[in-house]
């Protein structure tokens, strides 16, 4: 993975700095809140419902052991003894005191982490695939080209102060596991030849008006990525709006544009990448690619499990769900499971934890684990032999819960325990919905669905791609919760339809059995639920769960 | 010598007279600014009206808004020694191009924003050195910070008029917050070029 050399320490140093004389100015009423509100959300922090929330980057998924017992030590020594992986990857802490702040960037800098636009109206923390550099169907490793745009995103002067968030995101697989679609820009790789080309999609987001990004640029070269991108987000800095934040993003630009126009300003500020000094050279690409070469990998044979481990039958089952296939024979990646009944929340790690995950990455997977948006770990080099151990291992820690793909994998943002934009809680749902699942058999019978959970229509837990989508909504001062069904992320990526008037949240775990009994009735074969939905369309859903 | 204005990395004496209009009303300006953002149609800020009611200042060197300039061109001139001229962060470069003279001709150009958090100065600064080819004192006026003040030198602005009661001696330390920046900008060179 990247590591850092004295220039990148200095410039985490120096913001730790600039950050700490900003607070002291606050502190001081040098600084108004409003003034102040930008820079600390630059910095990660959030005022919230009980305390200020801190939001840690993690630069495209990717951790080393050191740094995750550096959040666990901060877990500890500022927190409450846990943390909650987000879904863009990053992980938060609830309860620190603000003024430890400054102490706690220090810590992170130390083990080259920070939390840099993590929040705020800038560039955010770039997301990719977690499997990238490992999974069979990779096309081209997006690791490094993350972090190529992760340096020209830190502290770009032009766009310090956008019109509202920003997030980009990478593929290089044939399947996108990075949700190009549903960004503000997202970056698909291609190959022809050894050239390799970037498909430039804008425009698509969740929140209160969820889109699908539309593709505006075929074929860019790679050295042109960045310069391109500038024109992007010169346009949206320009003419985004800035009188009414629910209207900023720039899929509302684009929209009241249209995708022509809008391409016809970008093109016509790029010209052919004159419009910056930031064309990235062969150099400078290969530079960063060394950082980013594979593991010295064995030649190892398959097992097989179901012979070997004939009597192990949930081993089997969390060999089904939670390992997947590695492009290196005799190696697998392992998903460690942050959801389920044994957690306190989706995404929730206690610090104990993290610890248990930092020694078995040192011990089975080159020292390194990656975070998911589904809100889970990664061990994305484990050699197959070392499975049973890594998994007996696990149900000590209590992260053995064989649930990815599942329903019970739920997303599901930190809702209205925590968070001050939330309409409704949204971490008691997903615990009402898992009480729903005591029976693995019945668990396993419905097969890979995804459910996720939004506390409001900010849509953390990107709800509207959720197979079931939850998202919670203010009804006269009450909380009440809307049901979606027929979302999905990926190359086929589509947003779900409301079934009808929402509920309380005492009615949803009956709505969500009653949605999964229509599945299992009106189901083909090995039909999945997405594929039920899509054939069948919603009526007979919504018949069944509005019939008393 | 009481100062806000910081140019060259130091505080100099401010001897601009800078003629800023007066808005007529608060209901016009919010639409026009949205509008205006949009490239569609709507009232103009400031309005045409605004800027007949400005009664010029005394003064030797003045700092006027663009489309006053565009308006009053003659009796600007009559009346100072020397122009200098600013649009709104609204305002896109375009403008420029309704002058009868280089740009190069005005020894000041400045970008005035209302709030700390309008970031269009930066794209506007970048506009302005590259697209307009401006090579003299460009300068950010209106809610100006510390804390913008490493940006902006990177979007192209030498000069900085620091907002009224806020210390611009402890403000000129943030020119140089970062040793280091990753990305180029400008005639700026991106780091990877040095590494």
């Amino acid at each position: 993975m990247y590591k850092y050399d004295h220039i990148d320490s200095q410039i985490v140093n120096e913001r730790v700095n600039q950050y700490q004389d900003q607070l002291n100015r606050f502190l001081k009423k040098d600084l108004t809140e409003e003034e102040f509100r930008p820079l600390r959300l630059q910095n990660g922090l959030y005022i919230q419902r009980h305390a200020p929330m801190l939001r840690v980057a993690i630069p495209y998924g990717l951790l080393s052991s050191n740094q995750l017992r550096t959040l666990a030590d901060i877990a500890d020594q500022f927190d409450r003894g846990y943390g909650h992986f987000s879904t863009r990857q990053n992980i938060q802490f609830n309860w620190p005191k603000l003024e430890d702040t400054p102490h706690i960037l220090r810590k992170l800098a130390e083990s080259e982490m920070h939390a840099i636009q993590t929040s705020g109206n800038c560039i955010r923390n770039i997301t990719t695939d977690p499997y990238a550099g490992v999974t069979p169907d990779e096309i081209i490793d997006t690791r490094y080209v993350a972090e190529i745009i992760r340096q020209w995103s830190t502290f770009h002067p032009e766009f310090a102060r956008l019109p509202r968030k920003f997030k980009i995101s990478i593929s290089g697989s044939k399947q996108d596991r990075a949700l190009i679609k549903t960004h503000d820009i997202g970056l698909e790789l291609v190959q022809d030849n050894t050239q390799i080309f970037v498909n430039i999609y804008v425009g698509g987001g969740l929140g209160r008006t969820p889109i699908i990004g539309q593709l505006i640029k075929e074929k860019l070269p790679i050295e042109d990525l960045l310069t391109y991108c500038e024109s992007i987000i010169r346009v949206y800095n320009l003419y985004g709006r800035r009188d009414n934040i629910y209207k900023a993003r720039i899929k509302i630009l684009v929209k009241s544009l249209g995708v022509e126009e809008f391409t016809r300003q970008v093109e016509d500020d790029w010209k052919d990448g004159d419009n910056s000094p930031n064309k990235i050279d062969l150099k400078e690409i290969n530079r960063i690619k060394k950082f980013f070469t594979a593991p010295d990998y064995k030649i190892l044979t398959l097992i097989n499990f179901k012979d070997n481990y004939k009597n192990e039958s949930y081993f089997l089952k969390w060999i089904d769900r939670n390992t997947r296939p590695h492009k290196i024979q005799g190696y697998r990646s392992v998903t460690i499971s942050l959801k389920g009944k044994k957690q306190q929340a989706p995404g929730d790690i206690l610090s104990q934890q993290m610890r248990d995950v930092a020694d078995l990455a040192d011990k089975y997977s080159f020292g390194e684990i990656r975070s998911t948006h589904e809100q889970n770990l990664v061990l994305a080099d484990v050699e197959e032999s070392h499975l049973f151990d890594i998994y007996s291992q696990l149900i000590e820690s209590n992260l053995a819960e064989a649930n990815i793909g599942l329903i019970t994998d739920m997303i599901c943002c930190p809702g209205g325990d925590f968070c001050s934009l939330a309409n409704a809680k949204s971490i008691p749902i997903a615990k009402s919905i898992e009480q729903l699942f005591d029976d693995y058999d019945y668990l396993y019978e419905l097969g890979s669905m995804t459910l996720n959970i939004s506390g409001c229509m900010n849509a953390c837990g990107h709800h509207h791609v959720g197979n079931i989508g939850i998202l919670g909504v203010d009804k006269d001062g009450s909380e009440w919760y809307q049901v979606t069904l027929g979302g999905q992320q990926g190359v086929d990526a589509s947003l779900g339809k409301v079934i009808g008037p929402s509920f309380s949240a005492e009615e949803i775990p009956n709505v969500i059995n009653l949605v999964l009994k229509t599945y299992i009735e009106m189901r083909l074969d090995e039909e999945l639920f997405i594929e039920c939905f899509n054939r069948i369309g919603i009526e007979p859903f919504k018949e069944r769960v509005y019939q008393h | 010598m009481k100062t806000q204005l910081i140019k060259n990395n130091e505080l100099i004496n401010n001897d601009w007279v800078l003629i800023v209009p007066e808005i007529s009303t608060e209901n016009v300006k919010k639409q026009a600014g949205k509008v205006v953002q949009f490239k569609t149609t709507g009232e103009e800020i400031p309005s045409h009206a605004d800027l007949e009611k400005i009664i010029l200042p005394e003064g030797s060197k003045a700092l006027v808004p663009l489309k006053l300039y565009l308006l009053k061109k003659t009796e600007l001139e009559n009346k100072y020694n020397e122009i200098g001229l600013w649009i709104y962060s609204h305002e896109e470069i375009n403008l420029f191009n309704q002058l009868d003279k280089d740009i190069n001709d005005f020894p000041v150009v400045a970008v005035m924003i209302e709030k700390f958090a309008d970031g269009r100065i930066f794209s506007l600064g970048n506009l302005i050195r590259r697209k307009l080819k401006y090579k003299n004192d460009m300068r950010a006026l209106g809610d100006i910070l510390k804390d913008q003040l490493f940006f902006l030198k990177r979007s192209g602005f030498n000069s900085f008029l620091i907002k009224e009661g806020r210390d611009p001696i402890d403000a000129l330390k943030g020119l140089n917050d970062f040793t280091y920046s990753y990305q180029g900008i400008l005639d700026e060179p991106p780091l990877w070029k040095r590494r």
